[in-house]
């Protein structure tokens, strides 16, 4: 019974953040209709109005303010935030920057750190201790972690679960959050388009084309390299892993010996970037802005400021406004940005992308108009954009200057 | 293409090629050290620690064995002296090597507030230089004479230990201690002295494989993640494959740093496997060395007899 009420929830969950998107969207639907929400569309609308009158509440909140000086934050982290870059310190630093914003002490905040993502058990394990040490609210910050929560969410349905890059939530204490890191690799693959001289561009990718995250960055990078450079190509190295400094530089390396004079990344590690240093070219790095860990290469870097999410993610909690909701945040909220422009910058390129940034902020969608993936299929129509569940879920194609070799 | 690709493999190898050198002589000596991986990650920690400090290339090699010796020696006390099970000692070996290591790391990266970065200058004296006149031939030029310098020091290594092992008088007397420490005790050998003596200086070879991951792969930045990341074990299935003998694992640790690197360099477009099969190769190879050196039923190339098995003087 609690299973198709959370579903219905879950459905009018959906229904109501597309009609707050105001998007034209089909595809969304199809995740969640598929099993039980389609056989009776009445229950589904009554659904939404119990959910929209719920939504008029939310202003109140789904739980009870707790005291600021009663909250604490437990986080599960897939690596160590003391490797200074990367992933997990990009996360880890939007933590301190919430704990700063809200004036948070340190026994407020419950960091479980290198908590394996395969193993559901450690998982748990790491969760329940957060709970057991008086959390209220749980970050996880990486998608394998989504099953878990998901369970300990009915489990506890008092405590907030919250969970990065997943697809899962439950309109209550479960959510998901995430970002469009894809607007800030457009704006750096106008930095790279602008900088090579070989017109080959190298990218190290974690993984293959059927992950949509990876890809959807590799594309994003790909057309706005394609903005200011027609002719460049990207080629693109799987490493198939999303932490490996071995491989991320053997990779990055091979890209160098095909020619490559400019190495960006969708990999966890500095690696890449300090391979492009030790060959004198240049580098587009991720998650933190790597210019101080390869000065000579490093132009400028995609990077989430996760502090934004995670600030208001409490303060709901605090103020107890927390609706339930699920968060995709993008430069407008100022949740991804690009780093700092390094003196290694072509000339103009701060220009450039100033103008398309500004783009990006009046509505420009990167994913829009006439697009051919690298087979010669058209993806999508002049006048027509992809939708946020085609952006998180179906970019399995790479874009026509890709050479995914 | 191909030059490029060997030369990514020869890179690749190295830290393959001291882990062995050193697993070498502590088997062939008699004890199965299966701490490589704990022993590697202290030296790339050591390693990095005096190269982050001191700026000499010749004072983080000597840290980094220094550490290795000492590895080995935990594990020659047990295993030796208080005849501890050889392979749970390796093992534990492992474990509190990776920890230490992490735990030095972790608190180098707080003091220095971020990534830790070796100098310039350093950086320099460990780059891929050619060697003036060999570097200048062209094809092989680049790909043996380019190399940077601890690829050379992992190469003489082995020569040496091959020399050392098979042509001395020294080097008799450890393989016999290897093969029959019973055997050897009788004949007057001091069967103690000579496992330490091998145990250590295994452990510190190994370490300067750890010292080449953090130094050259890492980059100059320390990563306490996954420095060595199951390098140490590869090296263990090497000893297997180059058969007990360093100058096979120089071209075994070409062979295995070439399928680490394969998935790289291998044309996708023409070539379509999976990228996992790329991974899976080196062990697939070790299983057929295996298979093949077992059905070949000859005594050379095989695990020295006395391997994993402690000697008690009273039970001979």
């Amino acid at each position: 019974m609690f299973k198709k009420l959370s579903s219905l929830a879950l459905v009018a969950v959906m229904v109501l953040s597309l009609a707050a998107c105001g998007t034209t969207d089909k595809g969304n639907a199809t995740t969640t209709s598929g099993t039980k929400a389609t056989d009776t569309p009445a229950p589904t609308q009554a659904a939404a109005e119990e959910a929209s009158t719920g939504d008029s509440e939310a202003t109140s909140g789904l739980f009870a303010p707790i005291a600021k000086e009663d909250i604490k934050v437990g986080v599960i982290h897939i690596g160590d935030p003391a490797d200074g870059a990367g992933y997990t310190f990009a996360h880890d630093q939007g933590i301190i920057a919430m704990q700063q914003a809200l004036s948070l002490s340190d026994d407020q905040i419950i960091r479980k750190n290198n908590v394996n993502d395969a193993d559901a058990v450690a998982i748990r394990t790491a969760i329940e201790e957060c709970i057991e040490e008086g959390s209220n609210i749980i970050f996880g910050t990486s998608w394998g972690y989504m099953d878990t929560m998901e369970e300990l969410a009915s489990e506890y349905p008092d405590i907030i679960f919250s969970h990065c890059s997943g697809y899962k939530s439950n309109g209550s204490n479960f959510n998901n959050y995430f970002g469009r890191i894809y607007q800030a690799r457009y704006l750096s693959g106008i930095a790279a388009g602008l900088k090579t001289q070989s017109d080959k561009i190298g990218y190290v990718a974690a993984m293959g084309s059927d992950n949509s995250e990876v890809t959807g960055g590799i594309n994003a990078f790909a057309m706005g390299v394609e903005s200011v450079n027609p002719d460049a190509k990207v080629y693109v190295k799987v490493t198939n892993t999303w932490f490996d400094p071995t491989l991320e530089q053997q990779a990055a390396e091979a890209l160098l010996d095909a020619g490559c004079d400019v190495i960006a990344q969708h990999a966890d590690t500095t690696a890449p970037q300090l391979a492009a240093e030790k060959r004198g070219v240049w580098g587009i790095g991720y998650n933190s802005d790597m210019t101080k860990d390869a000065p000579k290469a490093h132009i400028t870097a995609p990077v989430w400021n996760w502090g934004a999410y995670y600030t208001s993610a409490v303060k709901s909690v605090i103020d107890g406004s927390w609706d339930g909701s699920n968060y995709f945040g993008g430069m407008a909220e100022g949740l991804v940005e690009l780093s700092p422009l390094s003196e290694n910058a072509a000339e103009g390129t701060a220009e450039a992308i100033e103008a398309a940034k500004q783009k990006i902020l009046d509505g420009f969608k990167v994913f829009e108009g006439n697009i051919v993936d690298n087979a010669g299929n058209q993806i999508n129509q002049d006048g027509a954009f992809l939708s946020d569940a085609d952006i998180t879920g179906k970019m399995n194609w790479y874009y026509r200057n890709v050479v995914a070799e | 293409m191909i030059i490029n690709f060997l030369f990514a493999a020869i890179k690749a190898g190295t830290p393959l090629l001291f882990g062995t050198s050193g697993e070498i002589m502590s088997e062939k000596s008699g004890n199965i050290n299966l701490g490589v991986e704990g022993m590697m990650f202290m030296g790339a920690f050591m390693g990095f620690y005096a190269a982050y400090h001191t700026g000499s290339l010749a004072l983080a090699l000597l840290a980094a064995f220094a550490i290795g010796v000492f590895a080995a020696l935990i594990y020659a006390v047990l295993t030796v002296s208080f005849m501890a099970n050889q392979n749970v000692t390796g093992l534990t070996l492992t474990i509190f090597g990776t920890g230490v290591a992490k735990f030095f790391g972790e608190m180098m990266i707080s003091k220095s507030g971020g990534s830790p970065k070796l100098s310039e200058r350093f950086l320099a004296s460990i780059s891929e230089k050619p060697i003036p006149v060999l570097g200048d031939i062209p094809l092989l030029g680049k790909l043996l004479f380019s190399h940077n310098p601890l690829v050379y020091l992992s190469v003489i290594i082995a020569i040496i230990c091959t020399i050392y092992m098979l042509k001395t008088r020294h080097g008799l007397n450890m393989r016999a201690v290897g093969e029959n420490p019973g055997a050897a005790d009788a004949a007057g050998v001091n069967v103690t002295l000579v496992k330490y003596v091998h145990i250590l200086l295994g452990g510190g070879i190994c370490a300067l494989g750890g010292a080449y991951l953090s130094l050259i792969n890492g980059g100059g930045i320390w990563n306490n993640s996954s420095v060595v990341n199951g390098q140490g074990w590869i090296s263990v299935a090497l000893v297997i494959f180059a058969s007990w003998n360093p100058a096979k694992a120089i071209f075994g640790s070409l062979v295995f740093g070439a399928f680490s690197v394969l998935q790289f360099y291998v044309p996708k477009n023409i070539i379509v496997i999976p990228n996992a099969f790329y991974v899976m190769l080196p062990f697939i190879i070790t299983t057929l060395v295996l298979i093949i050196s077992s059905m070949r039923k000859s005594r050379e190339g095989s695990q020295p007899a006395g391997c994993g098995v402690n000697y008690f003087r009273e039970e001979r």
